[in-house]
């Protein structure tokens, strides 16, 4: 019992204290409210002042950071939005504390059913950010969202309907581009395959 | 005599023994012995004693409804390695009497009261059959399979409510609340005062109390909100000045019925639940439920996702063990600076499994057959940077920090001590069973994945207090760490799931078992399939659950401010414990 361990305890906290400061006058202003500065701040060789301080700073998140989905639609050539949903349900089946709700359309006329939701609602309450629904969708139709800042005033604003979960494939391919690259590869590769499939069958029609 | 070697990877077929008395079972998908409940004591005394099973790991009961039976399920293991042997009690529904272990094995204690909570199995025998994780005016016992929750839809999801009709609405308002109550007869809140509780401060009083010189025994609850306990827990405690005679814990304040919502899921809407159990350690869990329903499907996973797999893993090991470093130093009273010091390293590795999984905590990244997504760019070379640079660092430097401190060797030391012999009839696991000399892992001693092929050793410790519980996390997370080093230098490239993504999988009707040595030790996943998509049945063995048995033997005899510090290293995750 020398008190020689306690010590080199307490050097430690000190060593800690003190690299805080140094950290600072060594990386000068940029260390704080940059991006570089918050990078610099997550690398594995990181010393001193650790946190963020959010909300004037905020960690950038992943690609693969995933909260709340949302709908992809493609924006035709006078502004319409076409959902790639073709209200198939899946993401519902899928969704563990089942917060998805779809209503098919139906073709009035014929009673049919059309391949577009008719009302989509997620309860965000519920939502538990899994991303099975984005993970199983064939259609590529929902994908996970990076906007976490959604705090609202009343519980019925957190029941999302088609038009608060509607967002352009731009925004997609914004935050998401590698998935969005692999995606859109596997697509074409798709129409090809289909293409190649057909183009033999047409001959033997003609003949 | 026949030639024929017996090694301990085999489990005897005891079927040939015990003049009948136990009989091979025989259902499709199923293995082990049933045994009849008048010839179980009998039977589990010998295979103690005699066939060197001196390990119960696992109690649990089955509902099977439609054949009118209750199952009891036992794993016993050696603690020497090797396989399950699996025993199973049958016994009818409507009169479920099954004679209790607890004088054989005490790790039954706290397991048998969850079967009698949640199944209504009664256990002969058992001296404090009481609720465990329901409260004690609880109606029924909810996993009976024709027990019905108060927001009850359908048996199974997919609700069909959800498509194609879309029924926009909050759940509770087609079921108002009072109609959705159950209470037992003649239930009244306000004058109702629970005899189990009673019955417990009761005991607590009676012991200790020194009739010469007229003493007392104080009794205080500890919890359940208090910061010391990690979460919502209770214990209740005798004290006899400052020493205590007697401590119980009450758990369940954070109960949900994890199991019940696992039988009403498919098998992948499953797999975020889990994430749930122990959330600090998150893809431990996924590995756990993953093996098990693998198991059942009989699929094996890729190469490259295997070693993902036990990457995941071995970082929520060296996360987990840092983490409770820094509850130890919180416990010991340097109140949150060295907390955060653990917390910047866990922060590092946070940011890893966002990357790869989406979640900082909630991973929810293992699929069957696989993992979720592959590594995106960049974050291998990550994880190099961490576990050949930094991680070593961090570990030397909570070495230099903690092990020679006089205060934390003078408070650990000799603190809390729990004997092998004690360890194992507890069931205790993880570092709480090799912190007392057992050199049981279950990466070794029924290994799974690749772990057979990787180069690492068993820690031991041989003390059984404290402080040996803290070194052997120490020595742990440097194993960890060289596990890592091998993984990110041999990982292969390759696909990273076996068959299609699917959202439904076809699992075929039996039961299996998938353990885990997860960072606060045997995480087991017991599941019976009927060949539907959603379990038959979902059981959660927990390591922080059973280990906490172990509690009132650390803290029997010692001060009060050291049930703080014993109830740290025990380490515990109350959403693992409550379920």
């Amino acid at each position: 019992m020398t008190g020689k361990g306690f010590l080199s305890m307490l050097f430690g906290v000190f060593k800690r204290f003190v690299m805080t400061y140094v950290e600072d006058f060594r990386k000068g202003k940029d260390r704080y409210y940059t991006a570089e500065g918050i990078e610099s701040r997550r690398k594995a060789d990181v010393d001193g002042i650790f946190t963020i301080q959010y909300p004037e700073e905020k960690l950038p998140v992943p690609e693969e950071f995933r909260f709340l989905p949302f709908l992809v639609y493609e924006e035709g050539e006078n502004g319409e939005k076409d959902l790639r949903c073709t209200s198939c349900g899946i993401c519902a089946k899928v969704c563990p504390p089942q917060c998805i709700w779809i209503v098919r359309t139906n073709d009035p006329v014929t009673g049919k059913p059309i391949p577009e939701p008719k009302e989509f609602y997620i309860d965000v309450d519920i939502c538990m950010n899994c991303g099975l629904c984005a993970e199983y969708c064939p259609f590529d139709a929902i994908k996970m969202d990076h906007d976490y800042e959604i705090a609202s005033y009343t519980r019925e604003g957190n029941i999302y309907g088609i038009e608060r979960l509607s967002k352009p494939l731009s925004y997609y391919s914004g935050i998401r581009p590698t998935n969005f690259a692999a995606e859109e590869i596997a697509r074409q590769e798709k129409e090809a395959m289909k293409a190649a499939a057909k183009k033999p069958a047409a001959p033997v029609e003609g003949a | 005599m026949s030639e024929e070697k017996v090694t301990v990877a085999q489990v005897p077929d005891i079927s040939l023994q015990f003049d009948g008395k136990v009989t091979t079972d025989t259902r499709p998908g199923y293995s082990g012995f049933i045994v009849g409940a008048e010839n179980l004591l009998e039977v589990v005394k010998s295979l103690r004693d005699e066939w060197g099973f001196d390990y119960l790991s696992s109690v649990t009961g089955v509902d099977y409804l439609p054949e009118g039976k209750m199952e009891v399920v036992y794993h016993l293991y050696r603690t020497i390695g090797g396989p399950a042997l699996v025993l199973k009690v049958q016994v009818p529904r409507d009169e479920a009497v099954v004679p209790s272990l607890y004088d054989l094995f005490k790790s039954a204690d706290w397991q048998e009261r969850e079967a009698w909570d949640l199944l209504g199995i009664h256990f002969e025998g058992h001296p404090d059959l009481r609720r465990i994780l329901t409260w004690e005016g609880f109606a029924g016992h909810p996993l009976r399979k024709d027990w019905k929750e108060a927001y009850f839809e359908e048996e199974t999801k997919p609700y069909k409510s959800r498509w194609p009709e879309g029924q926009t609405g909050y759940i509770e308002s087609n079921n108002p609340f009072h109609d959705n109550v159950q209470y037992p007869s003649g239930f009244d809140p306000d004058t109702w005062i629970s005899a189990a509780e009673e019955a417990l401060y009761a005991s607590a009083k009676k012991i200790g109390r020194d009739e010469e010189l007229h003493t007392d025994t104080v009794v205080v609850n500890l919890g359940p909100q208090h910061p010391s306990t990690h979460g919502v827990f209770r214990m209740v405690a005798a004290l006899d000045g400052e020493q205590v005679v007697f401590l119980k814990p009450v758990v369940g304040y954070l109960h949900r019925n994890h199991e019940k919502i696992g039988e009403r899921n498919t098998y992948l809407q499953n797999m975020p639940f889990t994430d749930r159990l122990d959330y600090v350690s998150s893809m431990s869990n996924n590995f756990g439920y993953a093996l098990a329903v693998e198991k059942l499907m009989g699929i094996q996973p890729p190469e490259r996702a295997e070693y993902i797999r036990v990457m995941m893993a071995e970082l929520t090991r060296w996360m987990n063990h840092v983490f409770s470093f820094g509850f130890l130093w919180n416990d010991l009273g340097s109140y949150f600076t060295p907390m955060i010091y653990a917390l910047e390293e866990r922060e590092l590795i946070l940011d890893i499994f966002e990357a790869v999984s989406g979640s900082r905590m909630m991973c929810n990244y293992f699929r069957f057959g696989g993992v979720a997504r592959d590594l995106p760019a960049g974050v291998l070379d990550k994880v190099k940077e961490l576990v050949f640079e930094r991680m070593p660092r961090r570990l030397d430097d909570i070495d230099k920090m903690l092990s020679t401190n006089e205060i934390v060797r003078n408070r650990c030391i000799g603190c809390g001590v729990l004997t092998a012999e004690m360890a194992i009839n507890n069931g205790a696991s993880g570092p709480n069973l090799r912190a007392s000399g057992v050199p049981y892992d279950i990466r070794r001693a029924d290994p799974y994945s690749i772990y057979d092929r990787l180069d690492f050793d068993v820690v031991v410790h041989y003390h059984g207090d404290v402080f040996d519980r803290y070194l052997t996390r120490l020595d742990e997370a440097r194993q960890a760490n060289r596990i890592l080093q091998q993984v990110v230098r041999d990982i292969p490239e390759g696909p990273i799931m076996t068959g299609k993504p699917a959202y439904q999988v076809r699992v075929p009707a039996g039961e299996s078992y998938g353990r885990v040595e997860a960072p606060k030790g045997e995480l087991g996943f017991y599941i019976v399939s009927t060949g539907k998509p959603n379990p038959w049945r979902y059981h959660v063995r927990s390591p922080s659950f059973i280990n906490l048995i172990s509690l009132e033997d650390m803290c029997r005899g010692g001060k009060i401010a050291d049930v703080v510090l014993n109830l740290g290293a025990v380490d515990i995750v109350l959403g693992e414990v409550d379920r």
